[in-house]
């Protein structure tokens, strides 16, 4: 197909053609285009269908703010993005589009059935239509709602891109490239800081790009502007972001940049799709410009119906022209110069209908010496036409005879709303301008300027004077030396883009059934919002939320303030005391691959791996997850299932022995002339008399009594004790003990510090532990009188230096060997070749956890929650008696944490041997008591014990040690299971192991 | 016990070791084994210990002194991370000093990645949020900071290189963000 509708000679793009596609259909296109741009000059206006009542719509401006020209561009399966604007969307060669929310065709849209049956769908519809019977809410609405709702598909496949992020500093960030922001910009960048620019086009510019009247400095505006860019970029100290949004502004002027790298490219050539940028400025200037609004009348969405600034910019910066008889409808002078352009370029103006009673001024008259009829003081009342306008109807203001002249495309605008939603982010108050009906940046809350358009300025002259007088006293303020040395850019010619009106106009007054709609993407109309006013919103925020005003994607950035004007009008209220709803990030919709950027696949979340990992690998380990670290959960053997396999480690550790990895505990040093004092204050436990060279269990709370964490402590030296926590508890543990260092104790002398990974540990347990560590050992003797349980030593194991703990988490005479992690994989090696000559296995996590369980040691954040104090755990003997203070001492005095019946530890024993208990199951005294039954405990911990021969289970019950022989029942949904209860000690009640 | 000369010694085996990209603007890799201590004492110790290690240790915030082989790297205003890449442990050299300090080894807690090129800056700044700007962040600068969802102390070493220390554990995912990340700074 041919481009019919560009005009040779006009626009500024490159000869340079690029084929497209669109529902299928083939055109051209030229480098440079936007996919609109190109469409339009295809003469295609029609792109797609309206998300509740399938409408057929157009393309309504040029730029981000577009709420109807949503399509779907897709690459290949996995890179389908639907409600990209084709307004943003840049040509490439081979781009394919489809419109959406139409079936089978965008022409003829079986759900354009909606638009027929719309007095069904009126505002807040959802909350009246759907809420009778209540059970179809559940069964039929909501599906049904689900299913209707929502515009375009996402893709199926995981993303295939990847994205990238980047945090960068500087002294001036200018938000907004237009003449003002390329101004502000120059005159920080002379003074020698650093300056970052964004601007969301391809190119920098803004409304130099249609602004025909505007010359800077001898040059046209969009000649200076190129200039001054190609300048900026120049500078070492200057950062050019184009195709980058400004999204988000946040605290301390912190503020999120959204890049697209690749999405106008062809062939991505392995560059990230987008990137992320996170910039901390000293300085911020909001250059954000203005957004043309649309009128409000009847069937203002029709395909053909523009904003005359967008009509514009077709014409002068892409050479197309939107029709070739065009109407006009306005309440301001800046459509007047849309007119003007296009009527020099040879298209026809059917004619201008104004608003304004007496227009007058140079456009005007200008208007009228190129013979354009201009109709004051009427409105459009309606237009022909369905999938592209044909005609509008006039009729003056006051009523009266109406007339139809035909157009095929109707340049619209209502004036110019400040896009001051930058601004809002930050946290600044608008202020209402009453005599210009506009918001307006009012108190700053952080240190950025607004300049042009977004503050109010109207005219290029003092659109320049402001950015330039802003951009150096930024630099100034940041740190900047001289002024700039540069002149300041002055304006030649300008155009003023003032007044306007806000509301419906004629023809779409109160009384009137017309759909003259206000927001386009949620096709709200005016009289939605008058008819929320009439059931009682009264708040611009009840209004928004009632009939869903502004809350599409485009965040009403052409719609709000219409519909504040028609709920004032409705309320008889002034606008300011109606209000203004918030605005949020991000300013246009961000991916979500641009917020995650590198944090994809291996990098979502750091993998930890012990030293020993690859060995376990190579023996077969099956992993399971604890936290970030991968740790080995049992170590299969050929034909061996978990239970198998568990069942024999189980048996191997008590029979012979086992080696563990125990490397992923927390472990911390602390260090000091005061470090028992502190142990004391942290722990439960007395620690100034533990001698050096022996180990004490400890339990640490938090200050309202209960458990916090626990683990063996070894004292080193009077002033150096070696502390574990759990491997979960790890970081918090440290932090909580920092926190009460720096905070409660400060007087203290001593430090922490973490050890966790200076450390691998390999726990040998069993009966001939000792057998196969003594071996390997210089410098410790081993014999139960020189090392007796829960003692440590410091001496080498196969040659390295090693910290050795006489302990055992297993009930059997065991060691743990901790070495320089470096060595750990060494050091296993050849424990495990020592173990193999006495039959030793290596052992996982499960089995660590069967093991425990049947001595009746606990896990803390498995057999504790959070409320258990150490007497519910059975663990009073772990408290100094004699002591006066430490972390949670009064907590523990609590009348709640001493009343009779709480929970408490105690072994469960199915009544059949065979039966394992389901972690988490209730326990009741009753089976047979109505439900919902009074549930007086929970299983903690559940296993098969093969050394018991029985299953085992671990149990919080109210009163628990009170109940010991009782037959209790755990409900389940095959039955209740009878259960006794015992004491948690399963295995050798009397612990003569330790030393077997 | 006359067993001792029959004990081999057990072979280190350092994370990574080698490991290394180059790409475009950036080269990484992974630093061979170093002594590490992790020195804290109030100020009026630091004369002592500053005598013992044989290098000055700073005060000012985000500064490091070197001296020859030995780096000292102010984290915090009662703590330091000594490095030592001439193997000799500074751990050893504190144990003799008698003024209040809490020293402790950590040789084996950190991987040392070095990360050098024109792009040097701009890699880390991928996940790093500091200014690394040379007149923020001089030769010398150091900071306990992050990188992506780790801890990492960052140290610059030239005007393009930069040493990075991290846990070991989370050295795979530094090594991941880093080349990742280079490919894009690139």
């Amino acid at each position: 197909m041919t481009e019919s509708f560009r005009i040779a000679g006009r626009g500024r793009l490159a000869s340079r053609t690029a084929r497209f596609s669109f529902d299928g259909t083939s055109y051209f296109g030229m480098a440079g285009d936007t996919l609109a741009s190109a469409l339009l000059a295809n003469g295609v206006h029609l792109v797609g269908r309206s998300f509740k009542y399938h409408r057929p719509r157009g393309i309504l401006s040029a730029g981000a703010e577009e709420p109807n020209a949503l399509v779907s561009v897709e690459r290949d399966a996995a890179r389908r993005t639907p409600n990209v604007r084709a307004t943003v969307q840049e040509l490439y060669d081979g781009l394919t589009a489809n419109s959406q929310n139409r079936w089978p065709s965008l022409a003829f849209d079986v759900g354009e059935v909606n638009d027929m049956a719309s007095p069904l769908f009126s505002a807040g519809f959802y909350y009246k239509t759907f809420m009778w019977p209540k059970a179809a809410w559940k069964n039929l609405y909501e599906p049904f709602i689900r299913s209707a709702a929502g515009l375009g598909v996402a893709p199926h496949l995981p993303d295939p891109d990847h994205y990238a992020s980047r945090y960068a500093h500087c002294e001036v960030l200018v938000l907004g490239g237009g003449a003002a922001g390329i101004a502000a910009a120059l005159a920080a960048a002379e003074t020698g800081v650093r300056v970052i620019i964004c601007d969301e086009q391809a190119e920098l510019g803004g409304a130099m790009r249609y602004e025909a009247g505007a010359a800077i400095d001898g040059e046209d505006g969009w000649a200076w502007s190129q200039a001054s860019v190609a300048k900026l970029a120049a500078m070492d100290n200057v950062t050019v972001l184009s195709r980058t949004t400004a999204f988000g502004y946040y605290a301390q002027n912190f503020v999120g940049l959204a890049e697209r790298v690749t999405e106008h490219l062809a062939d991505p050539k392995g560059l990230p799709r987008e990137r992320l940028w996170q910039v901390r400025a000293k300085r911020v200037i909001l250059a954000t410009g203005a957004i043309e609004r649309h009128m409000v009348f009847a069937d203002n969405d029709r395909p053909g119906v523009m904003l005359a600034s967008a009509a514009r910019t077709y014409l002068n910066h892409y050479g197309v022209a939107v029709g070739r008889n065009v109407g006009v409808y306005t309440a301001n002078d800046s459509a007047y110069a849309a007119a003007l352009d296009l009527k020099k370029a040879g298209v026809e103006i059917a004619a201008i209908v104004d608003l304004r009673d007496n227009p007058a001024g140079p456009l005007v008259d200008e208007a009228r010496s190129l013979g354009i009829d201009i109709h004051h003081g009427r409105g459009v009342v309606g237009v022909g036409g369905k999938l592209r306008v044909t005609s509008m109807t006039i009729q003056p203001k006051a009523g009266g005879a109406a007339r139809t002249i035909p157009v095929d495309a109707l340049l619209v605008s209502s004036g110019w709303t400040p896009s001051v939603h930058l601004f809002s982010q930050s946290r600044g108050k608008v202020v209402f301008d009453d005599a210009t009906k506009r918001f307006l940046p009012g108190n700053y809350a952080q240190d950025c300027v607004s300049v042009g358009g977004c503050n109010g300025s109207d005219s290029l002259a003092a659109t320049l004077d402001q950015a330039w007088a802003a951009g150096a006293k930024a630099a100034r303020e940041a740190g900047g030396k001289a002024g700039p040395a540069a002149a300041k850019p002055k304006a030649d010619s300008g155009e003023n883009f003032v007044g306007g009106m806000l509301g419906a106009g004629p023809g779409a007054h109160a009384d009137s059934t017309v759909k003259a709609f206000v927001d386009f993407q949620n096709d709200v109309t005016a009289k939605d919002i008058r008819l929320a006013v009439r059931e009682g919103m009264r708040s611009i925020e009840h209004v928004k939320r009632f009939t869903t005003n502004g809350m599409a994607t485009d965040q009403g950035k052409t719609s709000n303030m219409h519909g504040l004007a028609i709920a004032a009008e409705t309320l008889g209220k002034d606008i300011p005391e109606v209000g203004l709803t918030t605005f949020r990030a991000p300013y246009t919709p961000v991916t979500f691959g641009t917020i995650v950027n590198h944090g994809r696949g291996p990098l979502f979340d750091p993998t930890r791996r012990t030293a020993t990992h690859g060995w376990a690998q190579k023996h077969g380990a099956v992993f399971e997850d604890v936290g970030q670290w991968k740790r080995a959960w049992y170590f299969p053997r050929t034909g061996e299932d978990m239970h198998a396999a568990v069942n024999r480690e189980c048996r191997t550790v008590r029979e012979t022995a086992g080696l563990f990895d125990a490397s992923t505990l927390g472990k911390i040093e602390v260090v000091g002339p005061d470090a028992a004092k502190f142990m004391e204050l942290l722990y439960t436990n007395p620690w100034e008399k533990l001698e050096p060279g022996r180990c004490r269990y400890g339990i640490m709370l938090r200050e309202d009594g209960f458990i916090y964490d626990d683990g063996v402590v070894g004292r080193l030296a009077p002033d150096r004790f070696h502390v574990t926590t759990t491997t979960g508890g790890a970081a918090r543990v440290m932090n909580h003990m920092e926190d009460y260092l720096q905070t409660e104790f400060p007087q203290l002398d001593v430090w922490l510090t973490s050890i966790s990974e200076q450390w691998a540990v390999i726990a040998v347990q069993g009966p001939n532990s000792r057998k196969i560590v003594e071996p390997l050992v210089e410098g410790i003797d081993l014999s139960d009188e020189a090392m007796p349980h829960m003692s440590v030593r410091e001496g080498t194991i196969c040659g390295v230096p090693t910290r050795l703990f006489r302990m055992s988490f297993t009930g059997d005479r065991g060691f743990e060997v901790n070495v320089p992690a470096d060595y750990g994989q060494a050091v296993w090696e050849a424990l495990w070749a020592e173990g193999q000559k006495h039959g030793a296995c290596a052992y996982g996590t499960e089995a660590m956890h069967v093991l425990r369980a049947e001595k009746g040691y606990i896990i803390v954040g498995q057999d504790t929650d959070g409320t258990v104090t150490p007497n519910d755990a059975g663990l009073d003997w772990a408290i100094g008696k004699k002591k006066t203070d430490f972390v949670g001492i009064r907590g523990l005095t609590r009348p709640d944490l001493v009343a009779q019946g709480r929970k408490q530890l105690v072994g469960l024993k199915t009544k059949d041997s065979k039966t394992v208990l389901e972690e988490g199951a209730q326990i009741v005294a009753n089976p047979r008591q109505a439900i919902p039954m009074t549930m007086i405990g929970h299983v903690t911990s559940s296993y098969w014990s093969e050394n018991c021969g029985h299953s085992i289970a671990l149990a919080l019950l109210a009163g628990g040690r009170e109940r010991m022989g009782e037959t209790l029942y755990v409900p389940m949904p095959d039955g209740p299971i009878e259960v006794e209860v015992c004491s948690p000690v399963f295995f050798d009640e009397k612990g003569g192991r330790l030393n077997g | 016990m006359a067993k001792a000369a029959k004990i081999a010694t057990a072979e280190r085996s350092p994370i990574f070791a080698g490991r290394e990209f180059s790409g475009e603007g950036a080269k990484i890799a992974v630093l061979a084994p170093s002594h590490r201590l992790a020195l804290r004492a109030p100020e009026k110790s630091l004369a002592a210990l500053s005598k013992a290690l044989g290098v000055k240790l700073p005060v000012a915030p985000k500064s490091s002194v070197t001296k020859v082989s030995r780096s000292a790297l102010w984290l915090g205003p009662d703590e330091w991370l000594v490095i030592d890449d001439g193997g000799k442990d500074p751990l050893e050299d504190c144990a003799r000093v008698r003024v209040l300090h809490s020293a402790v080894g950590v040789s084996h807690r950190n991987v040392g990645i070095s990360i050098s090129g024109p792009r040097a800056a701009e890699t880390l700044n991928a996940g790093c949020p500091q200014d690394l700007s040379l007149s923020a962040f001089p030769v010398g600068a150091c900071s306990r900071t992050i990188l992506g969802k780790v801890e990492i102390v960052l140290l610059r070493t030239a005007e393009d290189a930069f040493r990075v220390e991290c846990w070991r554990s989370f050295s795979d995912y530094v090594l991941t963000f880093l080349t990742d990340a280079a490919t894009d700074a690139a």
